[in-house]
């Protein structure tokens, strides 16, 4: 009875102390965290009116029926899937300056599963519906459909890349080791199941021969590789914002950026490859499938809307690669960091709007129109990465004390002559 | 100490579940009536009689509200060995479109902005007719048919391997034993997963709230086929569900001024259909996808 009662008394100084963590900050905090509160509002605002009267209100219609939100759930997947090359090298390899920093990539990595969801359902037309899709509860078409695999992949993702974190801070908070028996099978299995939430997107496109452009088998390995090369671009900026802001010291190497780097030097590689590869077979083989190709990289009966996007988001790759090659311009942050931003920007308009559009130019019927999203798809979009970018910053709030030590179970706390101790039994388990 | 815990508690609950209850509101409230009172209900197929009765109910009450007429919404079930087919021979054609808007009217699409349509006729260069790419599709020439130029209409192909029916995440549109494949626009989540799948074109969007004039209204309506829909639901071609389950012909079928158009039963050894297959040079479009599609297309032998 008594451990009970310290037990709820202790749950609930965790989650009292874990709100003040993160109502209290810096002003730098608190200007940032309602700069995207005021974007996630404006984007909620856009998105009543389209839920008011009905997705008349995007530039989607009958011919472009997929656009921007569904262009970002397709980055945001792959972005997503990214984490498994953190958890990759810390678990199975433990190579120890990105096991520092593995639980923060799977923070990242539910954030963004978070934002994919979002974009589908704001993509929803008739949202109130939604719990059809539910099994059990409504009839989910299992199986048979793609996108009932691709709501069972992303939940247990997100479900994974929540509990493996969440379990292992948890552990630290009350300063005790993990039962590894019982978490390593959910780090074990997230390894397969990153590859697979971005294989079953792939898939889903993929498996239809209505649409040449994306019925390629080349499609599944094409988007594993361009998301080997964002997510973990994204992953080495936010990891030095984090070492910057963050008042506490945490232990993110330059080792680590270094080797994650390494890896998106191959990424990139083999994305350039299987593009490469799949141009081939369109130039040379010259079949009416090439249409999409042609809208994409030069333009089709004069509609050429898509063209200069696509040669910058080649030419942003190949610098990007080429930075991300040679070791010299690797490890120097400052190339570093512009190699990443080239990757992020070119690799969404190449797997986002470079990959969802095309596939709807020319219809099936031989239509072309062509398809820029309006400002409500705009505004949505903005409103849902901000909120993206709040649920991570929030998470990173009470995460990273808790890793450095910081923030602990209270009777820890006083003694923090001890700290420095345990900050080394944590790390030696690690 | 405990009081004041509770206390906190509470507010915090207070607190958030006003938050929630104020950020969802707005969505609540841009929620029609019409919407909140069809929430629960069961997808189409799992309904018992007595459920789809209390749905037709209901449906009427409120057509009769909106439209001022009394409607006959039907759910009759397929007729025992039918499979429907459909014949059009492109040597007729003359692409005057009045199939298009006799589909549009008896099927009671939305008529402006947007103005939806099920049947596509599609105009190509002599010397054409596959790759559709060089076909022109809003065509407006004072006088058809035009030189040099043949017709090419194309609306739901009614496929026996109907790519659409696979991909829909909720069962949502389904094909019915005599072939056709119907939507339950109430089940629709408007994905759109089926018009990227369909390699014909075939399925149109609701984008906005649909709108008819009530004097145009048609009250004779199946309850899967031409009953007014919603706004973001999908909706398609049905052979004109209403008509053929009762022995009419299609409404494209009777429209048509010069014949190009044939309906009728593929099961039937003695029926229009099996005539055509049988005697004239018939083709599929896009036969290579395997769709197995039950429309025709021919020339004069």
């Amino acid at each position: 009875m008594n451990g009970l009662q310290e037990t709820l008394i202790e749950t609930w100084h965790f989650y009292k102390r874990t709100l003040t963590l993160v109502v209290t900050g810096s002003k730098l905090y608190y200007a940032w965290c309602f700069s995207l509160l005021a974007i996630i509002v404006t984007g909620l605002v856009f998105y009543l009116k389209q839920h008011e009267v009905g997705l008349i209100a995007t530039n989607m219609n009958d011919q472009v029926s997929w656009g921007l939100y569904i262009a970002n759930f397709t980055y945001l997947v792959g972005a997503a899937a990214a984490a498994v090359l953190l958890v990759i090298p810390s678990y199975i390899y433990h190579f120890k300056p990105i096991k520092e920093i593995v639980v923060l990539g799977e923070l990242f990595a539910a954030s963004a599963v978070v934002m994919a969801i979002l974009f589908v359902m704001v993509d929803l037309g008739r949202l109130d519906r939604f719990w059809h899709m539910i099994p059990f509860v409504g009839s989910m078409n299992f199986p048979q459909s793609l996108l009932a695999w691709d709501v069972l992949a992303l939940n247990g993702y997100l479900f994974l890349n929540l509990l493996i974190p969440i379990y292992l801070l948890v552990k630290f908070y009350y300063r005790k080791e993990p039962n590894w028996k019982f978490i390593l099978p959910f780090i074990l299995a997230s390894i397969p199941w990153a590859v697979s939430i971005h294989t079953v997107t792939a898939f889903l496109y993929n498996g239809l021969p209505a649409r040449p452009f994306w019925n390629a088998s080349i499609l599944a390995p094409r988007f594993l590789a361009s998301a080997f090369c964002s997510g973990p671009a994204i992953i080495i900026i936010i990891f030095q914002i984090i070492r910057k802001v963050s008042r506490y010291t945490i232990a993110i190497e330059d080792e680590a950026l270094f080797k994650i780097s390494e890896l998106i030097a191959y990424s990139m590689f083999l994305n350039l490859f299987l593009l490469s590869a799949e141009l081939y077979k369109e130039y040379y083989s010259q079949t009416v499938h090439i249409a999409s190709f042609k809208y994409l990289f030069e333009g089709l009966h004069n509609h050429k809307q898509l063209v200069p996007w696509i040669w910058a988001a080649m030419t942003m790759n190949v610098i990007a690669f080429i930075i991300f090659l040679i070791p010299a311009t690797r490890k120097r942050l400052a190339t570093l960091n512009l190699g990443c931003l080239l990757i992020i920007i070119g690799v969404w308009i190449e797997k986002g709007p470079g990959f969802v559009i095309p596939g709807f130019v020319p219809d099936p019927l031989g239509e072309i129109h062509e398809y820029l999203p309006n400002l409500v798809e705009l505004m949505v979009s903005f409103g849902i990465w901000a909120l993206g970018l709040l649920i991570f910053t929030l998470l990173m709030k009470v995460a990273i004390p808790i890793e450095t030590g910081e923030f602990s179970h209270v009777k820890y706390v006083e003694r923090a002559f001890r700290m420095d101790e345990e900050r080394q039994a944590w790390k030696s388990w690690k | 100490m405990g009081d004041k815990l509770y206390n906190r508690r509470e507010f915090i609950r207070n607190v958030s579940l006003t938050a929630l209850a104020g950020l969802s509101l707005p969505l609540f409230s841009s929620c029609s009536k019409e919407e909140a009172e069809d929430f629960l209900q069961k997808h189409f197929r799992e309904m018992t009689s007595e459920e789809k009765k209390r749905v037709i109910a209901k449906l009427e009450q409120r057509y009769l509200q909106k439209y001022g007429r009394k409607f006959q919404i039907s759910t009759k079930e397929a007729l025992p060995e039918t499979l429907w087919g459909y014949g059009l021979e492109l040597s007729r054609c003359i692409g005057c479109r009045r199939c298009v808007y006799a589909c549009v009217k008896e099927n009671n699409h939305s008529r402006h902005d947007p103005q939806l349509q099920w049947i596509r006729v599609l105009r190509l260069k002599r010397g054409n007719l596959i790759n559709l790419e060089n076909s022109e599709h809003y065509y407006n020439p004072d006088l058809v048919p035009e030189k040099g130029f043949v017709y090419l209409p194309v609306q739901c192909q009614q496929c026996q391997e109907p790519p659409c029916v696979k991909v829909c995440p909720v069962h949502a549109t389904w094909q019915e034993p005599d072939g056709i494949v119907v939507v339950d626009y109430n089940w629709c989540i408007g994905c759109r997963y089926c018009i990227a799948a369909c390699p014909y074109k075939g399925r149109v969007f609701n984008w906005a709230e649909p709108n008819i004039p009530k004097e145009e209204i048609n009250p004779s309506v199946h309850y899967l086929g031409n009953r007014p829909r919603m706004k973001c639901a999908v909706e398609k071609c049905t052979f004109c569900i209403q008509r053929v389950r009762k022995g009419r012909y299609p409404a494209c079928v009777e429209a048509c001024p010069t014949g190009t158009r044939k309906f009728g039963n593929l099961l039937d050894p003695n029926s229009e259909m099996r005539y055509i297959i049988d005697r004239k040079r018939v083709f599929r479009l896009k036969e290579d996808l395997n769709t197995e599609s039950k429309f025709y297309y021919f020339f004069e032998a």
